[in-house]
């Protein structure tokens, strides 16, 4: 119960004005860290998920979500479970290339599917999107050549399509 | 919101500006009171609450924190939500500390603030602050409302959400412009919230579970807090008490939840508890907790605490259980429902009565504990605070009366020495600890309860942070007693100086001669008393209680009488340090 672990929470929220504060400000209050976050529509205009990344005692995470259940704009919390999901992030990442690495480069990064999206005299940039342990190998291989610059978006998951719609989506709210 | 009012508020489809609509929308939600004071951004409202007819009466405050703490002793005496209006920035501001107050002590409130124009917000305008930002992690929920059609829908949800599940407060925040526009005013009773239940599941699983542990415990002890109050639920608790015949254990909050007078009754745990309440916990084998969360100032080091319990926790908040203690039982829903299934389910095993005859022994321990070691203080050539409390106590014997306080020294003699037996007669500010709650909330809760005898024990120091809201009980002619613990010092933080700190006294000498409070209170209009010694408290407490006018007593007590027993912070509950006794103590009955 005390050991620390990465938990990845799928918050649907309402819509509305100040909800990203209300749940980012949530986590600083009672002293939770975030590792990454993501928030995008979703297939309805009124609602968006917020993914976020916490690295966190079980005891921690079970009261961070009971926590974020009781905000009134958030619908739904639900905890991820890695082998029950597909997680991605997109990386864009700009890596020093001059004449004689460009192609060893470019060949990596077809390994890892990643697509060269712009090319300068002495630099690529390559996008890539992937499980984020996935991302973290591609910028370790390409640490060597100098990375000038990385981004990337923070998580978003999903359950699979093959995981029933009760068990994956199960809400971890006590309430109804 | 009552039948009539709705349909009133339903059948009114007219064309008015949104600062009507703000006035229609409290009618419907059938407030009668509300506390403020006007400003810039709010003026529309207050020039509506003079251009139309309506119901609802405004008390004018001298600062908007009193308004905050008036709303919520208003709120925590009647049950009903307290309303509080301020203007746009530092009006806004001001209410920080109120709102905070009553999140810690989840009182039902909703702030209704004015903001600068639409078309200024983010631009650093004149009295412009971002006030649902700042309340944010203060608040059970906020409103910006963005247009002037959606002001009563806003006001609406606001006093659902102040009112039901774990009450708390809301703030509404409502531009200026939006206050001038017209709008076809709809009130709708729907509220429209996905994300937010009041509803809980009906089926009460844990239950047995919980009467199995009954069952099987040697040692329980109900364990009861504010949830109790909130709740409504003070009956049933008295119903499975007596039915469990165990000892009941009521946090500062929870006072008067439990009858203080009730045999079962052990009163008040914690730093400043009694140390049968505190030694009842450390030695129980099973916490019935109710209503109630595991602060620190109830628990002293929290791994040390009931270390051989075993817990049952009943909460309307799921958040609370396991969160500081782990719960072996829990129920989430309304005290109303669960514990009377509770008590059901513990009469209906046929082994109740062995169950009982067997628990008896720990009973007779933990009552032969309370009779051995009430709270008690010594008499001496100064005044004992702890004389007035008893003094007021017996007093009001048997008449209505609520006991409002500040915070510190003052607060927890009156906890200790006031019996009180019945639900919403104690109000005092526990989560946040609030210094000058006293003043306002007493003021609050006698608008409230008018007929009711409200004495607010106050300190020289709490006092002097909101005795400027004498003018509001001078104008609005509200009779609460303003009983002032005079010492010349910030009491609490000069005992932990005088314990913890080597007696270095840093910058708590207040000076008790400065201000003189009668000629204060003179100055106010109000009825100014003062006392030095018994014999004047006994004369000047009868005269007060029969003055039913607003009135400020300055009881000038001796500043080196200290709390006790007391649970250093961080150390166990049941390590309590006292004072060294001899023969010559007033024992106090409980």
């Amino acid at each position: 119960m005390a050991t620390p672990g990465h938990h990845t929470l799928s918050v649907l929220v309402e819509n509305k004005p100040g909800v990203l504060s209300r749940v980012s400000g949530l986590f600083s209050r009672r002293g939770f860290n975030i590792d990454s976050l993501a928030v995008g529509p979703t297939e309805r205009a009124d609602r968006s998920v917020i993914t976020i990344r916490v690295d966190c005692t079980r005891h921690s995470v079970e009261q961070v979500v009971k926590q974020l259940d009781k905000l009134i704009d958030v619908i739904r919390v639900l905890e991820v479970h890695p082998d029950m999901a597909i997680e991605r992030e997109l990386l864009l990442i700009k890596v020093q290339a001059d004449a004689t690495h460009r192609l060893e480069i470019m060949r990596m990064a077809e390994v890892f599917n990643a697509r060269v999206v712009d090319a300068g005299a002495d630099s690529l940039l390559l996008e890539c999107v992937e499980h984020p342990d996935r991302l973290a190998a591609l910028e370790e291989l390409l640490a060597p050549y100098t990375i000038v610059e990385a981004v990337r978006t923070g998580r978003v998951a999903m359950t699979r399509a093959s995981v029933a719609n009760d068990e994956g989506r199960a809400p971890l709210r006590i309430l109804g | 919101m009552s039948d009539t009012n709705l349909q009133k508020a339903r059948a009114r489809k007219e064309r008015m500006l949104g600062s009507e609509a703000i006035i229609r929308s409290l009618e419907a939600e059938d407030v009668t009171i509300c506390w403020g004071i006007p400003g810039g951004a709010i003026l529309p409202l207050y020039d509506a609450f003079m251009a139309i007819d309506h119901t609802i009466e405004h008390v004018l405050v001298r600062h908007e924190q009193g308004a905050g703490h008036m709303a919520q002793g208003y709120a925590r005496a009647t049950g009903k939500v307290g309303v509080c209006i301020a203007t746009s920035g530092p009006g806004a501001t001001n209410l920080v500390t109120p709102i905070a107050d009553a999140f810690l002590d989840s009182t039902p409130l909703v702030a209704i603030t004015g903001q600068v124009p639409t078309h200024l917000i983010g631009t650093d305008a004149f009295q412009e602050a971002d006030i649902t930002g700042i309340v944010m992690p203060i608040v059970k929920h906020s409103f910006l409302v963005q247009k002037a059609e959606d002001i009563p829908k806003a006001i609406h949800e606001a006093f659902h959400i102040a009112s039901t599940g774990r009450p708390g407060p809301v703030l509404v925040d409502i531009p200026k412009d939006l206050q001038l526009t017209e709008i076809d005013f709809e009130y709708v009773d729907t509220i429209d919230l996905v994300g937010y239940s009041a509803e809980f599941p009906r089926e009460l699983e844990g239950v047995e579970a919980a009467a199995d542990l009954i069952a099987h415990s040697r040692k329980p002890v109900l364990y009861v807090g504010g949830g109790v109050i909130n709740g409504e639920a003070s009956d049933d608790l008295i119903l499975l008490a007596e039915a469990l015949q165990v000892p009941v254990t009521t946090t500062l909050l929870a006072k008067g939840a439990f009858p203080d007078s009730h045999p079962l009754s052990v009163q008040m745990p914690g730093m400043h508890g009694s140390k049968y309440a505190n030694w009842t916990i450390h030695r129980s084998d099973l916490l019935i907790t109710v209503g109630a969360r595991f602060d620190d100032r109830v628990t002293g080091k929290l791994d040390a605490f009931a270390p051989g319990a075993k817990i049952i926790h009943f909460d309307i908040d799921p958040a609370e259980v396991s969160k500081n203690r782990f719960a072996d039982v829990s129920l989430v829903g309304e005290l109303r429902t669960t514990l009377p299934a509770l008590r059901d389910a513990v009469i209906a095993r046929k082994d109740n009565a062995a169950r009982v005859e067997a628990q008896g022994e720990w009973l007779r321990d933990v009552q032969s504990w309370k009779r051995d070691n009430p709270f008690r203080y010594k008499r001496g050539e100064k005044l004992k605070p702890q004389y007035v409390v008893e003094a007021f106590d017996k007093a009001l014997k048997g008449k209505d009366a609520i006991w409002v306080t500040g915070v510190g020294q003052h607060q927890m003699w009156a906890a200790q020495f006031l019996s009180i037996d019945g639900p919403r007669r104690w109000l005092t500010s526990g989560g946040l600890g609030t210094m000058g709650f006293g003043v306002p909330a007493a003021i609050g809760a006698q608008q409230g309860c008018p007929d009711a005898y409200v004495v607010n024990f106050d300190g020289d120091g709490c006092f002097q942070m909101t005795m400027q809201e004498l003018a509001t009980a001078r104008c609005y002619d509200v009779p609460a007693i303003h009983a002032v613990m005079n010492n010349g010092w910030l009491g609490m933080v000069r005992q932990w100086q005088e314990l913890f700190h080597g007696e270095r006294y840093s910058e708590t000498n207040l000076f008790g001669t400065i201000p003189d409070f009668v000629q204060l209170a003179e100055a106010y209009g109000v009825l100014a008393l003062r006392a030095e010694t018994e014999a004047e408290v006994d004369a000047v407490v009868a005269e007060a209680i029969a003055a039913r006018r607003p009135t400020v007593i300055d009881f000038r007590i001796d500043h080196e009488e200290k709390v006790y027993p007391m649970v250093p912070a961080g150390a166990a509950s049941h390590e309590m340090i006292d004072q060294a006794w001899d023969n010559e103590w007033v024992e106090e009955g409980v």
